[in-house]
């Protein structure tokens, strides 16, 4: 999750040669503050390029996006997510009247567990992207941080007065991702190695409460990790204090995301989309799907049965030169769907996409061409992710 | 062989009405990694100021522009293979290093418009 907002990297001071296409996505809506996040300080002192993201500033990279996305690969990365919305639901039923408005199975979710899920509109199409944790007292949500008050709108209309919304303002947010991202937390909270993917819970480092899930939005191994704002200072130092953990930027978070295919809302989704075009219908629960209930089940539902318009697919791009959102996707004469995310792919050393096509061309093998400033760049639909998940599914202790 | 600069970020070195041109090593460190270059095709007539070619990085496309008035003789076709000469040898005009293309000046009176390196270095402190 996370809205990346593409490399707002530019500084404005730049002159036009590095102005012109820099894929740069500026946030809708009145100009208001940029606002500092609990690390900022911390961010600038480790030699960080702060760029406005989400209305706070935000580290993009430090040493750069390319060493920096190798790294998360084959060693231990920590990110600052802490502008993302951290959200309570209390209250008997908030699972219930939470599935108005989400497709997922929310009362079959047991305590310690989470789950993807996905924000509906009335007309079903997706609002955000959610993490959803039972932690046995409430439920614990993790929101894009771009449209986290229009979420919490949202709620507060569409839950019963019974549930109660805590917006946790003063909680940081820092993901740990990568192989050896273990290794790296359990020296200093020994418990988490008893966490599988997508569970969570609650724990202590020395004196400091802790809110750990093993999830992230890498592909690879890694937890995030929720801590009070007064000593996300103190963890973020213990943490890249460790030879193999190293601050990383929201450039490589980008990049990171693409090749694991996960989508990137207000980029890959929005509003306009349901989560069948989106290519999340394993977000839809079983029992939701038999019972329907929730927003804009109709569509869905229909969709689900029938196929839908349009489809979210991967494709590997013809060449070296990267193909970036907004691209229009053709068949031949026919525009067929735009790219909605594109870059090249450090892992792979080659440029990769996605985006949406009309259903027909979103075979796997489907040869498609992408325009690129007049230039007709060959695509070819690819399952998605493109670089395998490294999940850890089961407990080898 | 004099070497002049742009505020868009382009050397250029001139050797009579032969001229290389590249971008700076501080336009380099500003794009990051670069993955892709697209380069003028031999024989093409540039004006100055015009779009020529693409430096595309992990995070962005970016134009570059003709710092000189001229025709196209050659690219940089060891960018094809290798395209981070242009971060580890952004401002090397010689075999190896990241210079993007020659020309042949069409007008060297446009060189009186441009920076010496003292004057770039003022320029870049000021950004």
């Amino acid at each position: 999750m996370g809205r990346f907002s593409g490399p707002d990297a530019v500084p404005a001071s730049c002159p036009r040669m590095l102005q012109m296409t820099d894929n740069s996505h500026p946030e809708d809506g009145p100009e208001i503050e940029t606002l500092a996040l609990p690390l900022d300080a911390w961010h600038r002192a480790k030699g960080a390029r702060m760029v406005a993201f989400a209305g706070y500033h935000m580290p993009i990279h430090y040493d750069g996006i390319m060493a920096e996305h190798l790294w998360v690969r084959e060693n231990a990365g920590l990110f600052d997510v802490s502008h993302m919305g951290q959200l309570q639901l209390i209250g008997e039923g908030a699972a219930s009247a939470l599935e108005a408005i989400v497709p997922g199975d929310i009362s079959a979710l047991k305590p310690g567990r989470m789950r993807y899920s996905l924000l509906l509109g009335e007309d079903g199409g997706i609002l955000d992207d959610l993490m959803i944790t039972n932690t046995g007292h409430h439920l614990y949500i993790v929101v894009n941080g771009a449209v986290k008050h229009d979420d919490i709108a949202y709620l507060y209309d569409a839950l019963p007065e019974t549930v109660t919304i805590n917006y946790d303002e003063d909680a940081a947010l820092l993901a740990l991702q990568g192989p050896k991202a273990a290794g790296a937390l359990a020296r200093l909270v020994p418990d988490v190695a008893a966490l599988v993917f997508m569970q969570a819970g609650p724990f202590m480092w020395g004196g400091v409460p802790l809110g750990i899930s093993r999830s992230g939005y890498t592909g690879e191994d890694g937890f995030e990790i929720s801590v009070g704002a007064e000593h996300v200072v103190a963890l973020a130092d213990a943490l890249c204090a460790m030879d193999e953990v190293k601050p990383i930027g929201l450039g490589a978070r980008d990049s990171l995301r693409l090749e694991a295919g996960l989508p990137l809302y207000g980029h890959d989704l929005d509003a306009r989309i349901d989560p069948v075009e989106g290519d999340l219908s394993f977000a839809i629960s079983k029992r939701r799907r038999e019972e329907g209930g929730f927003a804009g089940a109709a569509r869905i539902l229909g969709h689900l049965s029938d196929g839908a318009p349009t489809k979210r697919v991967g494709f590997t791009v013809d060449g070296r030169q990267p193909v970036r959102e907004g691209a229009e996707i053709y068949h031949e004469q026919q525009h067929v769907g735009t790219v909605t995310s594109g870059g090249f792919a450090p892992s792979l050393g080659a440029p990769i996409a996605m985006g949406y096509v009309a259903s027909g061309f979103a075979a796997l093998g489907t040869k498609l061409e992408a325009d690129v400033r007049g230039k007709r760049i060959g695509l070819t639909v690819t399952a998605m992710p493109f670089i395998p998940h490294n999940y850890v599914r089961k407990n080898n202790q | 062989m004099p070497r002049y600069f742009t505020e868009d970020h382009e050397w250029v070195d001139v050797d009579g009405t032969a001229a290389t041109v590249g971008i700076t090593d501080y336009a380099q460190v500003q794009l990051g990694d670069v993955v892709f270059v697209e380069l003028p095709a031999a024989g093409k007539a540039l004006s100055k100021g015009e779009p020529c070619a693409v430096v595309e990085s992990v995070k962005a496309a970016s134009d570059v522009y003709a710092p000189v008035s001229g025709t196209v003789t050659a690219g940089n076709d060891a960018l094809e293979a290798d395209p981070a000469l242009v971060n580890s040898a952004a401002e090397g005009a010689a075999a190896g290093g990241g210079w993007f293309f020659k020309l042949t000046l069409s007008d060297s009176g446009e060189l009186d418009g441009l920076m010496d390196a003292a004057s770039y270095a003022a320029f870049v402190g000021g950004l």
